[in-house]
């Protein structure tokens, strides 16, 4: 009986039906999903953290419009997430909690700090660039809710990338010290951003299932590769270099090579020794504490309202 | 061992239970908000569609939620909110009696009916 249902529903997934929140799935599949939808829809709440650091000091009134419009957007594709994880049958707070006590992981990327302005470009070229990779993918994940999610999400992100690479070409045709900036945020983000796919395929021990099940459709290996080419190709429009000396074109691989990836440090910021998380998580905390009073005061002023009617 | 969910999950289309919840005892909040579902017309004279969920303590709430969470970039011209709860839906292990008895049926299609090629179009 049980594989009979299994069978069916990979029968489905093979034919590309998408699966959603009331048909049957098995249980590993429900969590899978929880896991991902969740921890992703943490990375857009915390990935919001990094940037708010800008706001005030944004160089003009024009890129502090982009900017807070950019991280309001983070903001509605964190709620696009949470909302499609609740179909799965966890809750918003039992999610926030996770994220709260450190059970759940979010994107490791936002454990690094935004030491200047040319940060906040950097950010939306190379990081939310890495997103998109991983994100067009999830369009056609196998389970309705999340697919429909990614949607929305990807149709606004590329806005994020722009906006990103624009500010950035910007300085790179700036004074000394612009240039200086510039080069400078693109050395500390490009490592970082290629752990942004996750550990190597020979040691990521989900993915197999994972695209089996149609959650995932490309390795994180196969999504780096393809990060790489585009970037390595964008970075000479802003005259500008990736800080690796091992990066170059093989005629024969129809690629770039690229230099090792540093996993020690990609290990060190995911058990939360990197540069930031205790402040991101502070952060965090604090909002969902300082914010206590104003659910409370909506809960009381909708029962109120409720009784008078 | 598998484990059957055959029970109405809420979000995208209602909901009788939160599993999670019941599951385990529950770890839900009392204080958590209500969830309500939102569908957008982006354009007048088209359908309002499902657009997503979100959670609001009263439907004004979610009307100016439904507005910052779904229509940023002028996706619509009119919004409906209704809370989750108050939507009934299909259970998808009836599906073929529900809709199987429509499938015999041919004869309700224009291409079952073979016409000579003078009457063109009709």
């Amino acid at each position: 009986m049980g594989t009979n249902f299994e069978e069916q529903f990979q029968q489905k997934i093979d034919q590309e039906t998408k699966i959603e929140p009331k048909d049957w799935m098995p249980q590993k599949y429900r969590h899978t999903l929880i896991r991902q939808i969740s921890q992703h829809a943490h990375s857009e709440i915390v990935g919001m953290l990094p940037e708010g650091n800008w706001i005030t000091r944004a160089p003009s009134l024009k890129r502090k419009s982009i900017l807070l419009a950019k991280i309001q957007d983070e903001a509605g594709h964190g709620l696009y997430l949470y909302a499609a994880a609740e179909t799965l049958g966890i809750s918003r707070d039992e999610m926030y909690e996770q994220l709260h006590e450190g059970k759940a992981k979010y994107s490791s990327i936002f454990n690094y700090p935004t030491l200047t302005w040319a940060d906040i470009g950097a950010i939306g070229w190379l990081v939310d660039g890495a997103a998109i990779m991983n994100q067009v993918p999830l369009c056609r994940s196998s389970f309705g809710p999340y697919a429909r999610a990614m949607v929305r999400v990807c149709k606004e992100e590329s806005f994020h990338q722009r906006q990103g690479f624009e500010s950035l070409l910007v300085l790179s045709k700036g004074t000394e010290e612009q240039k200086r900036m510039c080069q400078d945020a693109i050395n500390r983000w490009w490592w970082p951003c290629l752990m942004m796919f996750g550990p190597p395929d020979d040691e990521s021990p989900n993915t197999l299932q994972s695209m089996q099940w149609k959650i995932k459709r490309f390795s994180n290996d196969e999504l780096r590769q393809k990060f790489v080419n585009m970037i390595a190709e964008q970075v000479k429009v802003l005259h500008m270099t990736l800080p690796d000396p091992d990066l170059k074109w093989n005629e024969e691989k129809n690629q770039y090579d690229f230099g090792k990836i540093n996993w020690e440090e990609f290990k060190q910021v995911l058990q939360g020794n990197g540069p930031c998380n205790k402040e991101r998580m502070d952060a965090r905390r604090k909002a969902w504490e300082d914010g206590a009073w104003v659910r409370e005061a909506a809960n009381a002023y909708a029962a109120k309202k409720s009784i008078a009617s | 061992m598998q484990t059957l969910f055959r029970k109405f999950f809420y979000g995208d289309y209602g909901e009788e239970k939160n599993l999670a919840a019941e599951n385990n005892q529950p770890k839900q909040t009392i204080s958590e908000w209500p969830l309500w579902e939102v569908f957008i017309r982006s354009k007048q004279g088209l359908d309002h569609k499902h657009a997503g969920s979100l959670h609001a303590v009263d439907a004004a709430m979610a009307m100016e939620n439904a507005r910052d969470v779904y229509t940023r970039r002028s996706e619509g011209v009119s919004i409906w909110v209704v809370e989750s709860k108050y939507i009934h839906a299909s259970n998808p292990d009836d599906a073929d009696a529900l809709f199987d008895p429509a499938n015999d049926k041919i004869y309700r299609h224009p291409s079952f009916y073979e016409l000579p090629d003078e009457v063109k179009h009709m």
